[in-house]
């Protein structure tokens, strides 16, 4: 693909891939926070007994554990970006960039623990 | 040979005076909220298996949401998600080509900002006990 006269865009996706997995994430954490905003508001007056029942089905793990995914995917890419934008020193911004991934694989595998303790 | 224009970054020195049109001013905002909840998301965690893990627990969230520090912290991340899911709804709309000319863009971006701060005295005056 060319844009405009001088430039060629060409070759490693050009973060079009990116791009899109970011706004498929976001679109699956606004269902969550519909799904989750519903079932909190169906279980008011909110205690801790009503607030654990929210996350007992095993549809209700799952849809959680999708979210967090979605989320860290999420994250992901836009914490990549600020890096990129930002972190000129390539030796630094590889640094970050690996510190991003093990922060949020940690946070997810917090996360499921949480989940499946309920 | 014509010299073509050099168009370059702004310097970080020129940062406070530098004025963003509201669109530009949401979007910073969007990548700022987004970062910091990034950062915040052990904070979440730690609520979240905290709320989860017993009835004492549930009920030390609740003391803990009665502290100042903890009610700060806790208006700024409500902050950061609403004002980072409205600019977010916005950009999917603009993505598919809705609200594109110049005068819709400074007006939906104007109002995400108000409805996320007005969303976010909602949920501070709630934590408070104003309301």
């Amino acid at each position: 693909m060319s844009v405009g006269a001088r430039r060629l865009v060409v070759g490693a996706h050009y973060g079009l891939g990116e791009w899109l997995i970011q706004r498929a994430t976001a679109i699956v954490l606004v269902l969550y926070l519909i799904v989750l905003a519903v079932r909190v508001i169906a279980s008011m007056p909110l205690d801790y007994n009503a607030w654990t029942a929210i996350f007992v089905p095993l549809w209700m793990k799952i849809a959680t554990l999708i979210a967090w995914v979605a989320l860290a995917y999420h994250a992901w890419i836009g914490m990549r970006d600020i890096w990129m934008d930002y972190v000129r020193a390539t030796s630094l911004r590889m640094l970050l960039l690996l510190a991003t991934i093990l922060w949020l694989a940690a946070c997810l595998a917090w996360a499921m623990q949480i989940l499946w303790r309920v | 040979m014509t010299k073509r224009r050099v168009i370059r970054n702004i310097s970080i020195t020129d940062l406070m005076r530098y004025r963003l049109p509201p669109p530009g001013l949401l979007s910073i905002l969007h990548r700022a909220s987004g970062a910091l909840m990034f950062v915040a998301l052990p904070v979440a965690l730690w609520l979240f298996d905290l709320s989860l893990r017993s009835e004492a627990g549930y009920r030390q969230l609740r003391a803990l949401a009665s502290g100042w520090l903890v009610r700060i912290v806790v208006v700024l991340l409500a902050w950061a998600l609403l004002h980072h899911l409205l600019a977010g709804i916005r950009y999917l709309a603009l993505d598919l080509d809705l609200g594109m000319d110049r005068a819709a863009a400074h007006r939906s971006a104007r109002i995400v900002m108000a409805v996320s701060l007005a969303l976010t005295a909602w949920v501070a005056a709630i934590l408070f006990g104003v309301l």
